[in-house]
């Protein structure tokens, strides 16, 4: 995108400065309230914080192991969402066949699943005695607990948040400007590739950023499918359960890091949502 | 050769047969849900028809068993919003069509900015579409379609989105493009209508109402929809010597070049201009008297529409405010016998 601002209207519309809002003022409060819930749990990770030990703590070698880990791992995760979900979101929101809303009941079935059941799942598919063991035995490929494990639990977690966000994209979108494409001669893949995603590209990066953010905060799927090994499979929220016992302090002190991190990519997906083109 | 359509979609109640020759324009007018949007949607390809076919230049669109997907067609759908791809540059957008046809980069923008000159609109070249007014997306959206070199070119109320300032030299754009080439319009507008095609096709729910000539439709419409159109009374009816009787049993005086065997279904059609308006029964006129109920009023400069149900009468402004009308006066039309023109239907 350039710098260029298309459309102002939908602008104008998007954040009414002025005029009348129809809300009876007691609403606000109840607002309030649930604002509140959210925010001092964070603020009173804020007040735990050991500042003199903070820098030492979250740069220990387990630390930056974990973090890398996490990131590394959250990243590919992504990708994988971004090439996988893709497609299934274009198959929900710009066709029809038979069983298409069972279909996408069940796609968004992590979402509403304990990680902890889809670890298990995970397991009795790529594990060792798992659906897939002995094919993947076969081809001497070994999946469970290794970091490979983890990008596939993180994967199975955050890929509907990528299916949801950019098939309401998708929606939104319309197909209008696809038929007047074809029209001009173009094939269904040029279109695809020359007007459908670049008209969603703001959605499908906000579901790329949640997928990330859920990848990043994944831990029962992790933990059951992949196992906690320091700088293989043990990630940024496995480390921090593990130095609670131990180390509280250097808990917290990751904690505010995973905080940080999940306010930045929050902050991203709200202003790569926001310029949607109509 | 030229393009030819026969198809019904159940769905819609549409069922219509046209046809156009080599290089011809056709407008279809029609009220809302008439089925123009149907039509052009079928020419295109974004719908497939229950049964029917379709030929392009000799080429099968689709038939009983074939279907040509919309990018093999050569059919170019121009929407009733120009629909520019707002994350490509006016000419990015105009370069669609070739790039999509496997030119390069180069020669798309090359043959873009022909045609984007073909429009008058060179200067927009490197704007964004969020960028330009209504008019100029409008221009821009004519050049990305002939970009496509289309077969068949369709239109769809390309002007309803203008502002009155800039229709005008849309309109003489568009009569330019279009000479020589395929074309379907859909319009509200006769102006269009005179102005850009050769013949007319009415579409009345999901039907051909009338079809023919521009000027034969606009002077002698079939259908009480062309008629209104062409700003011109229309009464149906059965001929009787000298004129004819229409399904609520009135009379009317008319001429006729030549005169009808009575008994046969005829229209009688006269100008809203050549109607008085009095407000008691003229005694002793040789003239045809209607007795009617004014429904709707519309002033326009010195002049007053005065409508009642089918019928409407244009007077003076200052006779309508010595009438003192109002809608559900009663008050009697009449019309000389020699303004009223009868044909057979």
């Amino acid at each position: 995108m350039t710098g260029t601002r298309p459309l102002t209207a939908p602008e104008r519309v998007r954040r009414p400065r002025v005029g009348f809002s129809g809300l009876p003022p007691w609403l606000f409060l109840v607002a309030a309230l649930g604002a509140l819930f959210i925010l001092l749990p964070l603020a009173a990770v804020v007040t735990r914080v050991d500042w003199a030990r903070f820098p030492e703590l979250v740069t220990s070698e387990s630390s930056l192991a974990a973090l890398k880990l996490s990131l590394t791992t959250s990243a590919a995760a992504t990708a994988l969402c971004v090439v996988a979900g893709t497609p299934m979101a274009l198959v929900l929101a710009r066709s029809a066949f038979p069983g298409q809303q069972v279909l996408r009941a069940l796609v968004l079935l992590p979402l509403v699943l304990p990680p902890v059941v889809g670890g298990i799942a995970l397991l009795y598919t790529f594990g060792r005695q798992g659906l897939l063991g002995g094919t993947l035995r076969a081809l001497g490929v070994e999946i469970a607990f290794s970091t490979t494990a983890v990008v596939l639990a993180q994967t199975f977690v955050a890929l509907p948040f990528l299916v949801l966000s950019l098939e309401g994209a998708l929606r939104s979108a319309g197909g209008r400007y696809e038929a007047v494409a074809a029209t001009l001669g173009a094939s269904p893949t040029t279109v695809l590739r020359r007007v459908t995603i670049p008209l969603v590209l703001p959605g499908l990066l906000s579901g790329a950023v949640l997928s990330f953010a859920r990848a990043l905060g994944e831990f029962g799927a992790t933990l059951t499918f992949a196992g906690s090994l320091q700088g293989v499979t043990r990630t940024l929220p496995l480390e921090i359960y593990l130095q609670r016992e131990t180390d509280p302090d250097a808990a917290v002190a990751l904690s505010l890091v995973l905080v940080a991190v999940a306010v930045l990519v929050v902050g991203l997906a709200h202003r790569s949502s926001a310029p949607a083109v109509r | 050769m030229g393009f030819a359509l026969e198809a019904a979609v159940h769905a819609r109640r549409f069922d219509v047969a046209l046809s156009m020759g080599d290089g011809e324009t056709l407008a279809v007018l029609g009220p809302n849900g008439a089925g123009k949007s149907t039509l052009l949607a079928l020419a295109a390809g974004l719908l497939r028809a229950d049964t029917g076919s379709a030929e392009l230049d000799g080429r099968s669109l689709f038939g009983p068993r074939s279907f040509l997907p919309p990018h093999r067609r050569g059919v170019c759908l121009l929407p009733q919003e120009p629909l520019l791809f707002p994350h490509l540059s006016v000419l990015d957008n105009v370069a669609f069509a070739p790039r999509s046809a496997g030119e390069s980069r180069a020669a798309s923008r090359a043959s873009a900015r022909g045609w984007l000159a073909e429009v008058e609109a060179s200067e927009l070249a490197d704007k964004r579409p969020g960028e330009l007014s209504g008019g100029q997306a409008q221009r821009v959206a004519v050049a990305r379609a002939l970009a496509a070199r289309p077969s068949l070119l369709l239109l769809d109320e390309p002007l309803a989105s203008i502002d009155a300032a800039a229709a005008p030299g849309l309109r003489r754009m568009l009569r330019r493009v279009l000479a020589e080439r395929n074309a379907v319009i859909v319009t509200h507008d006769l102006l269009d209508a005179l102005i850009l095609a050769d013949t007319v096709t009415v579409l009345e729910e999901g039907r051909v109402a009338e079809a023919g000539s521009t000027q034969s439709v606009v002077e002698r419409p079939r259908s009480s929809f062309a008629a209104g159109l062409a700003g011109l009374n229309f009464v149906p009816g059965t001929s009787v010597p000298s004129g004819l009787v229409d399904a609520a049993g009135r009379r009317l005086e008319a001429v006729s070049e030549n005169p009808l065997p009575a008994g046969v279904s005829a229209a009688a059609v006269f100008s809203p201009r050549s109607v008085s308006v009095f407000p008691a029964a003229p005694a002793g006129s040789p003239r045809n008297v209607l007795r009617v109920s004014v429904t709707d009023l519309e002033p326009h400069g010195e002049f007053v529409t005065v409508r009642a149900g089918h019928l409407s009468a244009e007077i003076s402004t200052s006779a309508a405010a010595e009438l003192d009308l109002v809608p559900g006066s009663e008050v009697w039309f009449t019309v000389k016998a020699t303004a009223v023109t009868l044909y057979p239907l």
